[in-house]
């Protein structure tokens, strides 16, 4: 028998906030690296140069594809919420969220496309 | 989560909408042809837009975050909601500090 608890996990919806909240979390712990690098510039513009170059390696290109996705889920599944906690209930919120991931994917795919 | 870090959350994500599709827009413009260090200073130096908009951001972000943290380790982990939140101002104070000094270091150094 299936703890109650447990019986929603796997929905898409449980799904969706489960990626919102992990999403969300990934995001917090990569901010502070983002900002020390940005703040190489403050030694000078050869130090961020260097950094940059650093960057051109292909494991990290797609770490930044994978940030891409990252922000963008994030950005999109926070519009959900903020649009059902504020407006008319709609339906097909699974259908919304299936997009939102479709649509960060492609974004990040792009991303990717551009960089290599 | 009390009414008031609820309210915070959702004005600051509110806020930040405009300001993550911006930011998506830049990262695609600024990796078109390869990012340098020069592209990317030759925009921000001494602009009070960028600056503006920058700073608002890492504000922003930097309450939002704190607060999503203390959420997840008041639910996820065996904290007391006090230590939690101590955890989350204290990642909130240190994301305003790097996003502030990232922020100089492109506008204004």
């Amino acid at each position: 028998m299936i703890a109650r608890g447990a019986m929603h996990r796997g929905s898409a919806l449980w799904i969706a906030a489960l990626v919102h909240r992990l999403s969300g979390l990934a995001l917090a712990i990569f901010l502070p690296l983002h900002f020390l690098a940005l703040g190489l510039a403050i030694d000078g513009e050869a130090k961020l140069e260097r950094f940059l170059r650093w960057t051109d390696q292909p494991l990290v290109k797609f770490a930044e594809g994978g940030l891409v996705f990252l922000l963008t889920v994030h950005l999109l599944g926070g519009l959900r919420v903020l649009v059902i906690e504020n407006f008319d209930w709609r339906d097909g919120q699974k259908q919304l969220a299936t997009i939102a991931a479709a649509i960060s994917a492609i974004i990040a795919f792009i991303f990717l496309a551009q960089v290599f | 989560m009390n009414v008031r870090l609820y309210l915070w959350q959702r004005a600051t994500a509110a806020l930040m909408v405009p300001l993550v599709l911006v930011h998506i827009a830049v990262i695609f413009y600024a990796t078109r042809n390869g990012m340098t260090a020069a592209d990317i200073l030759s925009r921000t130096h001494g602009s009070i837009m960028w600056a503006s908009y920058y700073g608002l951001f890492v504000a922003a972000a930097s309450i939002h975050a704190s607060i999503g943290v203390r959420n997840v380790l008041a639910e996820w982990s065996p904290l007391t909601d006090r230590r939690a939140g101590m955890l989350a101002v204290a990642l909130g104070l240190l994301l305003a500090a790097l996003g502030a000094r990232a922020v100089f270091a492109v506008v204004l150094s």
